[in-house]
């Protein structure tokens, strides 16, 4: 049961891409199949962090091949936590995506690329092979690649072809960093590697290969000076798209530095550390000041993504528990509040007929019920007590005045204040001004179905995000069990290899 | 040998970056492909040349003889290199389409994502709420 639910978040996208691939003529069916797998991931992901919380780390051998030989598959509580997201990510898209618009989105190929998506995100969650990350990363990207461009319009060829190229490069780098961490330690596998890599003769070489790791990474998920591609192209995409991009893509950039960083450079942290802690500063404060030049509902979404990528890796540049535990703490809480405000704008967008502040106005007043569902997420980004990133800022700031990094908390603080700027500056043109005469005439009236469909997920991101906040007990506590459990790197190596691993003899012929 | 192959990753590495930079998108593609090429060159690197021996198992022996070569580099370069076509082929299409839509395979000339957004204000001078007072 263990080694099926483990397996369980990479093959129910799996399946549901073929099935709905095959009903390519049945935009219908696709959409019933498409539900359906989303809400057995859902189940599974959720049965596999309860699984993960009760008995500890769960470790697969692929083919029944002993690790460092075969694909591992490991997850611990980092790793269930995410997939335990996605799943509900992946559930409230499907839902949310049958709203306006859905008819001409299934016929368009929505539904496969959105399931082969999901199997990229939970694959690179899931996997402990440093080779197998890239292929999952390859899956994800392909699959954004076509939902990304879905529309055809020009706004998204464009946006389409600056994402692709710059994201192109990216792995490409990820691929170079695999030839030559192979070259230098003769294995893939990531707890292999972290046991290795503190002897390895060459550390300068080492430390190279973790310098692109970083790029490859950094690339995907959007950290200064690698993020251009983000604002350039994500506000083009439909909103059911843009949404899961915004909750999931940069997300699984995130991880995959937590888990490299952690794992294999962690005795290279006097390198990597104040590096990350740069990179993490300057992309705060990038991201917020991009936001703030912005009036269109959309961009500003996106540079806020790029501004709290900087919080996640806190984490990574301080390496106490406390940091990670906030890091990891600020992942969850960010990507239900960010795919909430992506879903919250489409509605915006539905009854005010535009994205851009200038024409929109007086939506509080047309819709109350919208409004509250924009403030909550929108304060919970911005850090106001007591929604749930004020707790995700406040383990963050907290760990970096511990270990003394008072720029770095003072820079967190800030942009915090910036982001309650751009929040404040929608909430007073879209919702508080009065309807501007430009205002353009709001789509066609939507039907009840559509409806329930748009609301029904942000209501429940909404109820998420204030459970996170007004009952963070649990939350903060699992993730100090997830940062303990990232630290202590002899149990993870234990836990794949086994106590006596196979001792690889020389690849030197 | 082992020289040879870090030259040419190196010659294969400076044109792709050489033709990354460039404006022509068909030009930014081949660039990407020979940067996929240098990559997967390097994994094959990474795995120690020296030896002609393919890495066949006997008929009859449960384990490669001694001195063949290093199978694993191989098979992750034949995967990268499936990966790889399968992204060149959707970039080529992308730049086709982009090529159809904006009459041009020159990156400035696609401007359509990110023109600039209205203000939410317009300027002072150009407001019409104080001229309307002053008149009145």
């Amino acid at each position: 049961m263990r080694q099926f639910l483990i397996v369980a978040p990479i093959l129910i996208p799996l399946a549901a891409t073929a099935v709905t691939a095959l009903l390519w003529s049945r935009p219908a069916a696709q959409r019933f199949v498409g539900l359906g797998a989303a809400v057995a991931l859902f189940v599974a992901t959720m049965a596999l962090l309860a699984e993960v919380i009760s008995g500890g780390m769960l470790v697969g051998q692929m083919g029944s091949w002993p690790a460092p030989f075969g694909i591992s598959l490991v997850v611990d509580h980092l790793a269930a936590a995410m997939l335990a997201i996605t799943g509900l990510m992946g559930l409230t898209v499907a839902v949310y995506a049958m709203g306006p618009g859905a008819k001409e989105r299934d016929r368009a190929g929505f539904q496969p690329l959105f399931h082969a998506l999901l199997m990229g995100v939970t694959g690179a969650f899931t996997t402990g092979d440093l080779f197998n990350l890239y292929v999952w990363f390859e899956v994800m990207l392909i699959a954004s690649f076509g939902l990304l461009v879905l529309d055809r319009t020009r706004e998204q060829i464009d946006g389409g072809i600056r994402y692709v190229m710059l994201n192109l490069v990216g792995t490409t780098f990820f691929l170079l960093a695999i030839g030559l961490v192979y070259g230098l330690t003769g294995t893939l596998n990531m707890a292999d590697l972290a046991r290795v890599a503190p002897d390895i003769e060459n550390q300068g070489a080492l430390a190279a290969v973790g310098v692109l790791l970083l790029v490859a990474f950094g690339a995907k998920a959007a950290v200064f000076p690698l993020f251009n591609w983000l604002p350039a192209s994500y506000h083009t995409a439909s909103m059911p798209v843009a949404a899961i991009f915004a909750a999931l893509l940069t997300k699984v950039g995130v991880y995959a530095i937590i888990r490299v960083f952690t794992l294999i450079f962690a005795h290279d942290q006097a390198l990597f550390g104040p590096m990350l802690g740069i990179i993490a500063m300057a992309t705060m404060v990038v991201g917020v000041l991009g936001a703030a030049s912005h009036y269109d509902v959309r961009r500003i979404l996106s540079f806020h993504i790029i501004s709290q990528i900087g919080y996640m890796l806190v984490g990574v540049a301080l390496m106490t528990p406390l940091a990670i535990a906030g890091s990891v703490l600020y992942v969850i809480h960010h990507i239900v509040v960010k795919a909430n405000l992506f879903l919250v704008a489409g509605a915006m967008q539905q009854v005010g007929g535009t994205f851009a502040l200038k024409r929109l106005g007086g939506l509080y007043a047309a819709r109350p019920l919208l409004g509250l569902a924009f403030l909550i997420p929108a304060l919970s980004l911005a850090g106001i007590p007591p929604l749930s990133g004020f707790w995700g800022k406040l383990v963050v700031i907290r760990s970096s005045l511990e270990v003394e990094a008072y720029v770095l908390a003072f820079v967190a603080l800030a942009v915090g204040l910036l982001t309650l700027y751009s929040m404040v500056k929608i909430w007073n043109e879209a919702f508080w001004k009065a309807k501007p005469e430009t205002a353009p005439e709001p789509p066609a009236a939507w039907t009840m179905t559509q409806r329930i469909a748009t609301f029904t997920p942000i209501i429940v991101l909404c109820g998420v995000t204030l459970t996170i906040g007004l009952w963070t007990e649990p939350f903060a506590a699992f993730s100090i069990t997830a940062a303990e459990s990232l630290l202590d790197r002899e149990a993870y190596i234990a836990a794949v290899l086994g106590t006596n691993p196979v001792q690889l003899t020389e690849a030197v012929p | 040998m082992e020289t040879l192959l870090a030259l040419s990753i190196g010659v294969l590495v400076a044109a792709a970056a050489y033709l990354l930079l460039a404006r022509d998108l068909p030009r930014v593609l081949l660039g990407f492909v020979l940067l996929g090429n240098a990559a997967n060159l390097t994994i094959f690197a990474a795995g120690r040349i020296g030896t002609m021996t393919p890495p066949l198992v006997e008929y009859g022996a449960t384990a490669l003889a001694a001195g063949a070569a290093n199978p694993l580099p191989q098979a992750l370069v034949l995967t990268a290199i499936v990966i790889g076509f399968g992204l060149a082929a959707f970039a080529l299409v992308l730049v086709m389409r982009a090529y159809a839509e904006f009459g041009s395979a020159q990156a400035e000339d696609m401007d359509a994502a990110e023109g600039p957004d209205e203000p939410v204000s317009p300027a002072p001078d150009q407001d019409p709420v104080p001229a309307q007072r002053e008149a009145a």
